[in-house]
């Protein structure tokens, strides 16, 4: 494995489109090349090497590359997005879209990230150790194939529409969550272990949620069938079992009607 | 002799009411008497005839007063600042024809400029919802002549579209309708009381931002499940007892307003209305349509789609495609985050209308305003350029909340010196393909385009 190292020098103006900053764009390339890279602010075009000192060549392969940003990238979008393998950390927060149509890899950051974090993600795994705004493994504006596959853990809390038109995959929120939880899902398990607002698995038509805390608002179109005794996310609990959402559209399975499941800690 | 000007079109809220009569005076200057109009309306008209209407435009000196320049001094300013621009940011056209929205989309494309309308603060997220969901719509006429169970949720046309009850949806006399209001159900789901309410038979009070709930429990209702004894504040018989009315319509229709668009969920409050309106036409026939604010405002939507390919928050900075994603590329968010670097307003009030916060980032930077009057963004503005007002001293196309072009009239001369929005866009587009000497594009969308003089001649060369 071969570790790159890029220091950031200055705060962008606007915001930097660092799509470049990925193991796939880095591979095969020295530090002197991946300062070369592309980026953009805005109209301009600029470089990795006017925003970040590189230290460090890529491996061959975008597997035998790790990118480690040592410092902040508050204003810096697209981190790692569309990566197909190898790592990405960044000590510090990050802006729009970390992860954003990932195939495979891990990306960690370690403070917050903002919106479209994995969004339309297909694979990997994205670790977030502070908060994530909007839009968490959401779907592409007008697209209703939402998140296919992968794991997004974020330890912090998320804003609204997290898992948005959701195929596969796994979202682990350890905070608190806003409103809208798999809204449109169609698949998918995502997990919430505090509270949640309201709009839990609106037009939900498969998939699973979890959720620890309490659920303030909770959709009228739920409805509660059960109690479960469940190991979720290596916790074991009692959770009362409610399917829905009972106004969408359901599929018929060996002659059953299909619901999407949600389990609410008793 | 004072002349009667007929069929006229009203510019100003998304009714577009186009039976307006116009009485003007003898030398085509002054506005007599507006007829047919609401006192909007009416007002707007006769605004025209202030003598204080700006007639030049006004730079900012060192000192913070402002100065009185000339027009090619103003357009210089613009496409020097906008083509300076790491991300210049486009806003409003709330209040101009789609002739000035198709001209701005040149300097747009030519600055990389981010291209927003005031859809972006106002019915943005009915676009989402039926990118995600479709749009099962209709035209006014229809509502007009079939529709005898009318809802409006989250909008009060009795205040914002003054004309649109009586023109549209609750007191004409239709063709499938022809008892007028003693015909038609009115249901109005608004958290406050408000004069639409007030007329309806049934008023779901329900508590404020949980419209997404509610739409959910009428469409499990309609499904034949069971929903809780109460659900955002409204009784459960309320809720069936109102799914019945529309269930047992014969052309239900559904206007909805900002209580949807900009409560929590956004998106999802239009999106679930979307489904309900589907699902209803399992049983009858159902419609939905948004409740445009301005006269053009479905405009933007319909000149962009076509030119981009997307309606609004069309960030063009790549200068190979077009990207949307509001949350990111949507105005308020783009000033928020200090994301742009130049900022044009154009026919509407970003001053009046964006948080404060957003108007602070802004001001750091060139701020531009393109207005036929004084407004709050033109008196924070770097430079206010005055221009015709559409559908007054400047003929158009307008579309009206249901998309339907209506061609818009003008009534008086406009004042002389005074460029019409596509005017003055189109000559700084050729200022800014002179400062980067390239050849300008002309696509031209009619034949008798005023600018450039000789379009053909231009093609040619
Ligand atoms: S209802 Fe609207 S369009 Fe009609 S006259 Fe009044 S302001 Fe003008």
């Amino acid at each position: 494995m071969a570790t790159v190292t890029l220091t950031p020098t200055k705060t962008p103006e606007l915001m930097l489109e660092a799509n470049s900053v990925t193991p796939d764009a880095f591979a095969g390339k020295n530090a002197e090349q991946i300062a070369t890279l592309e980026c953009r602010e805005g109209k301009t075009h600029v470089t990795i090497g006017d925003f970040f000192t590189v230290s460090g060549n890529a491996g061959a392969t975008a597997a035998e590359t790790d990118i480690v940003i040592a410092g902040d990238c508050t204003r810096v979008k697209y981190i790692g997005s569309k990566m197909t393998a190898g790592t990405v950390t960044v000590n510090g927060n990050a802006d729009m879209y970390v992860g954003g149509w990932m195939k495979g890899g891990k990306i960690h950051i370690k403070g917050n990230v903002d919106s479209f974090c994995g969004i339309a993600m297909e694979g990997g795994e994205i670790l977030v150790d502070g908060r994530a705004q909007n839009h968490v493994g959401c779907a592409y504006r007008g697209d209703w194939r939402g998140m296919k596959g992968g794991t997004i853990r974020i330890k912090g809390d998320a804003g609204n529409d997290i898992g948005t038109f959701m195929l596969g995959g796994t979202i682990i929120i350890e905070g608190n969550a806003f409103i809208h939880v798999s809204t449109h899902a169609e698949g998918g398990t995502v997990i919430v272990k505090g509270n949640v607002d309201g709009r839990v698995g609106g037009q939900m038509v498969k998939g699973t949620i979890y959720v620890f805390g309490e659920i303030k608002f909770m959709m009228p179109g739920f409805k509660k069938v059960d109690k479960v005794d469940l190991e979720v996310d290596g916790t074991k609990a009692t959770f009362d079992h409610y399917i829905g959402d009972l106004g969408e559209r359901h599929p018929k399975s060996k002659g059953k009607t299909v619901f999407a499941d949600l389990y609410l800690k008793a | 002799m004072p002349k009667l000007i007929t069929q006229v079109g009203c510019p100003y809220c998304g009714s577009s009411c186009d039976d307006i009569e116009v009485i003007v005076s003898d030398d085509n200057k002054k506005i007599l008497e507006v007829h047919n109009a609401c006192i909007i309306g009416t007002n707007l008209f006769m605004h025209a005839n202030d003598p204080t209407r700006p007639k030049l435009p006004r730079m900012r000196q060192a000192d913070g007063s402002m100065k009185e320049i000339a027009y090619p001094e103003a357009i210089d300013f613009m496409a020097k600042t906008m083509l300076a621009a790491k991300k210049p940011l486009i806003y409003g056209f709330g209040s101009t024809n789609c002739e000035g929205m198709a001209a701005v989309a040149r300097i747009a494309e030519k600055s990389g400029a981010v291209l927003d309308n005031c859809a972006t603060i106002c019915h943005g997220p009915s676009f989402l919802a039926m990118f995600d969901n479709g749009y099962p719509s209709c035209t006014l006429g229809e509502a007009k002549n079939r529709a005898d169970v009318v809802v409006f949720w989250g909008c009060n046309p009795m205040h914002a579209h003054p004309r649109h009850t009586s023109r549209y949806s609750i007191f004409p006399r239709g063709y499938f309708t022809s008892k007028g209001q003693m015909q038609r159900t009115i249901l109005s789901v608004d958290p406050r009381q408000t004069d639409t309410a007030k007329l309806a038979d049934i008023h779901l009070m329900l508590d404020q931002g949980h419209d997404y709930e509610l739409f959910d429990a009428f469409r499990t209702v309609l499904k034949g499940y069971d929903i809780p004894d109460v659900v955002a504040g409204i009784k459960k018989e309320t809720i069936v007892k109102a799914v019945d009315i529309m269930k047992k319509a014969r052309f239900c229709m559904i206007f909805f307003g900002m209580g949807c668009t900009h409560t929590d969920g956004r998106n999802h409050n239009i999106d679930a209305a979307i489904s309900l309106t589907r699902d209803l036409n399992n049983y009858t026939k159902c419609s939905i349509m948004a409740m445009r604010g301005h006269y053009n405002i479905a405009g933007p939507g319909q000149v962009w789609s076509w030119i981009f390919g997307f309606p609004y928050c069309i960030d063009l900075s790549k200068g190979t495609h077009a990207h949307m994603n509001p949350g990111e590329t949507s105005s308020v968010d783009l000033a928020m985050r200090d994301e742009v670097d130049c900022f044009v307003n154009i026919g509407a009030d970003a001053g009046a209308h964006f948080p404060i916060q957003a108007v602070q980032h802004l001001k750091k930077h060139p701020f531009i305003t393109v207005d036929p009057n004084f407004n709050m963004a033109s008196e924070i503005a770097d430079l206010h350029i005055p221009v015709r007002i559409a559908g007054v001293d400047e003929p158009g196309v307008v579309y009206r909340m249901d998309n339907v072009p209506i061609q818009f009239k003008a009534v008086i001369d406009g004042l002389p010196g005074v460029p019409s929005d596509e005017e003055l866009f189109d000559m700084v587009y050729e200022r800014m393909c002179e400062l980067t000497n390239t050849q300008p594009v002309w696509i031209a969308a009619k034949e008798d385009r005023k600018h450039p003089a000789n379009i053909s001649a231009v093609n040619e060369a």
